[in-house]
């Protein structure tokens, strides 16, 4: 175990805000999780009695019909946003008086860095390259995610848990952030600081990254674990075998690729209808938002399949042809 | 004509008539000066003050409301809020730690642009300079950097509270929107930031960033079918980002004035609109009362949802 490794990443200075991350989600997700729970025992005691839910008591918050609904912005508001100010502020100072920004060599072409990293908060599509080809990763990925954030609020037809925190009322829209948010997001992020080292390889926490090692590639594509050679192929059309082998591999990949959307499609309708409530939302959407959402959720499982075909299967390319691979 | 005046008879010298003035000031000078410093004992009734703030200050309903509304930072705000919405356990103070953070790098930044020269030969020794020989220069740069950091996760986690909340749904999904520009906007920003020191850190990431860019589908001259629009190293999406076919003096440029002035100011336009918009969706979202499942209105069916062609009020739940 090399302890002084795992510090060496953990007190880079510029990896601090990971560190910080590691304990500010797991605590602000369960932040939310207490109220959300907290607001469901009310919701559970409200669905069982009309007469209550009739009253006061569907406020989230301490409540006392003397208080005013509304109080004033100054200073009931503002002084908060003035302390916060004042917390931040003095937390900016003390850490940019304890730790000082990283600063390299001057920037030098003709010496590599190794390895070469991207700002932690893309380290998230840098390690997608270890999966995907950069078109994938550093292009169609990056916009999905930004288009599939977008179209969230016009795909969620459920209308509860609309301004309060809740979990039961939204289970399915809160699993399927937080798979794309901490699974996918987050874990990358820490994957690619605390795990990639010298050529991007695995080093497990605390092994000593080693610029000499080498992994030996014995990633293969789909289609040669098949044994698709373009014989029939060029048999067939008479060309030379490896015409025939790239025709042969072009439409052989397109096979796996229909396959993943279609069990795809099957799991996510399945996860879509699982309970009597999710179901009810399923009749509520039109025809438009359920192809939207299946889509992108669909292209979201694409990330966790690929990983899965590498790291078990330790196949390379799915579908293989002259112009890009998938 | 000055004789003729206060109907004096004696033709008068000018000396004469200032020391006349004068004699007169002496004997209300002391009362002046009380009156002065009396005035300095409530600084809201003077000129000065009044001209800049317009309203009464006291601590009265009326002029609370007023102080917010009549200034302009601070008319962001409604002149009351729902008394929950000031609780911090439903916000977290995320938005609101973003929109600081934001400030505090637009004051650090605009002093570190006093030290710092965009070109190969001196953007690193200016860092240097800042780190060694400026007052204050290092706290400045760390401040710069562990804010720009601390903004990104305080944009990620607003955003997460704003879904654990539900925020985002009906009438507030443009916002969302909006937010989501935001965010991609903070990052980058940030990674603009990230090669202006010239150092090796900011080269290596920015180009294995920009390396990506090369592999655009149609646009770079690596992505797939980047040929058949005629792509090549020296006219891709990537060079456009980088003003060359390397990471060079062009790419430094280009980053610092994306860095300084093209996304902050887009930023910034953006930030107004997402403020409006929360007041205009009705104050921020909650703590509402809760909805039960036993509530849910039956839908109209079929209904054209998202091209719904109507659904603009503000309250339409
Ligand atoms: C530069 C980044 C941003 C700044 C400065 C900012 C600022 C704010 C502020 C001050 C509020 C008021 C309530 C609060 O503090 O939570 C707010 C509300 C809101 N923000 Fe942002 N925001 C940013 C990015 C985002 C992002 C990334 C999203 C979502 C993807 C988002 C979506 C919203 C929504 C929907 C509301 C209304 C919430 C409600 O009504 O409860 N914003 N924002």
């Amino acid at each position: 175990m090399d302890w002084h490794q795992l510090w060496e990443i953990a007190s880079a200075p510029d990896n601090v805000p990971i560190v910080a991350m590691l304990f500010l989600i797991p605590f602000y997700l369960w932040y939310a999780l207490k109220q959300g729970i907290e607001n469901d025992k009310l919701i559970a005691i409200l669905e069982s009695d009309a007469n209550l839910a009739k009253t006061k008591y569907r406020k989230t918050q301490e409540w006392d019909p003397k208080w005013e609904r509304e109080v004033h912005t100054w200073p009931y508001l503002m002084r908060m946003e003035f302390l916060v100010a004042i917390i931040v502020t003095v937390l900016l100072m003390v850490w940019s008086l304890t730790l000082n920004a990283p600063l390299e060599e001057p920037a030098n072409p003709n010496v590599t860095m190794n390895p070469a990293k991207a700002p932690w908060y893309f380290l998230g599509l840098q390690e997608m390259l270890v999966y995907f080809d950069p078109w994938i990763a550093g292009v169609v990925m990056p916009t999905l995610v930004i288009v599939g954030l977008m179209v969230i609020p016009y795909i969620d037809a459920n209308p509860l848990g609309n301004g309060y925190y809740t979990y039961k009322q939204r289970r399915f829209s809160i699993w399927t952030f937080m798979f794309g948010f901490v699974g996918l997001w987050v874990l990358m992020i820490v994957i690619g600081t605390f795990i990639r080292g010298p050529g991007w390889m695995w080093f497990w926490p605390g092994r000593t990254w080693d610029a000499e090692r080498v992994d030996y590639a014995v990633n293969r594509n789909l289609d040669q674990v098949f044994g698709i050679d373009g014989s029939w192929t060029s048999a067939i059309f008479h060309v030379t075998k490896d015409q025939g082998a790239i025709w042969a591999r072009v439409v052989f990949g397109i096979f796996p690729l229909i396959a993943f959307f279609i069990v795809a499609a099957i799991l996510v309708h399945w996860i879509c209808m699982r309970t009597e409530f999710s179901r009810k939302i399923y009749q509520r959407m039109s025809l438009l938002q359920l192809v939207t959402m299946y889509t992108f959720l669909i292209f979201m499982f694409s990330l966790p399949a690929k990983i899965l075909l590498r790291l078990v299967f330790t196949i390379h390319y799915v579908w293989v042809t002259p112009w890009f691979s998938i | 004509m000055p004789e003729e005046n206060g109907g004096s008879k004696e033709k008068t010298g000018v000396l004469e008539k200032v020391q006349a003035d004068a004699a007169a000031l002496r004997e209300t000078l002391k009362e002046k000066t009380k009156q002065q410093v009396d005035g300095l004992k409530e600084p809201e009734k003077t000129q000065l003050y009044r001209s800049m703030f317009r309203v009464k200050h006291d601590d009265e309903p009326r002029n609370r409301a007023l102080s917010v509304l009549s200034n302009v930072f601070f008319h962001l705000h409604p002149a009351k809020v729902n008394r929950d919405a000031t609780k911090y356990n439903f916000t977290w103070g995320m938005g609101g730690i973003t929109f600081y953070l934001f400030i505090v790098l637009t004051f650090t930044g605009v002093l570190l642009m006093f030290y710092y020269h965009p070109t190969k030969v001196q953007a690193f020794r200016d860092i240097l300079y800042l780190e060694n020989d400026v007052p204050f220069g290092k706290l400045l740069r760390n401040m710069h950097r562990w804010a720009a950091h601390l903004m990104i996760i305080a944009v990620w986690l607003h955003m997460f509270r704003v879904f654990m909340t539900g925020s985002y749904k009906r009438p507030r999904e443009f916002n969302w929107c909006v937010g989501v520009l935001l965010m991609v906007l903070t990052m980058l920003l940030s990674f603009t930031g990230y090669l202006l020191p010239d150092d090796q850190l900011g080269f290596w990431a920015v180009t294995v960033g920009t390396n990506m860019a090369r592999a655009t589908p149609f646009l770079g001259h690596e992505g797939p079918l980047g040929g058949l629009l005629g792509m090549t190293p020296y006219n891709d999406v990537r060079f456009a980002l980088l003003g060359g076919s390397i990471v060079d003096a062009n790419a430094l440029l280009r980053a610092y004035i994306w860095h300084c002035i093209a996304i902050p100011l887009i930023v910034s336009i953006f930030l107004g609109v997402h403020f409006w918009r929360v007041r205009k969706d009705g104050g921020i979202s909650g703590p509402a009362p809760v909805m039960l499942e036993s509530e849910i209105k039956e839908e109209r069916n079929p209904r054209p949802v998202v091209l719904r062609p109507s659904g603009m009020s503000q309250h339409d739940k």
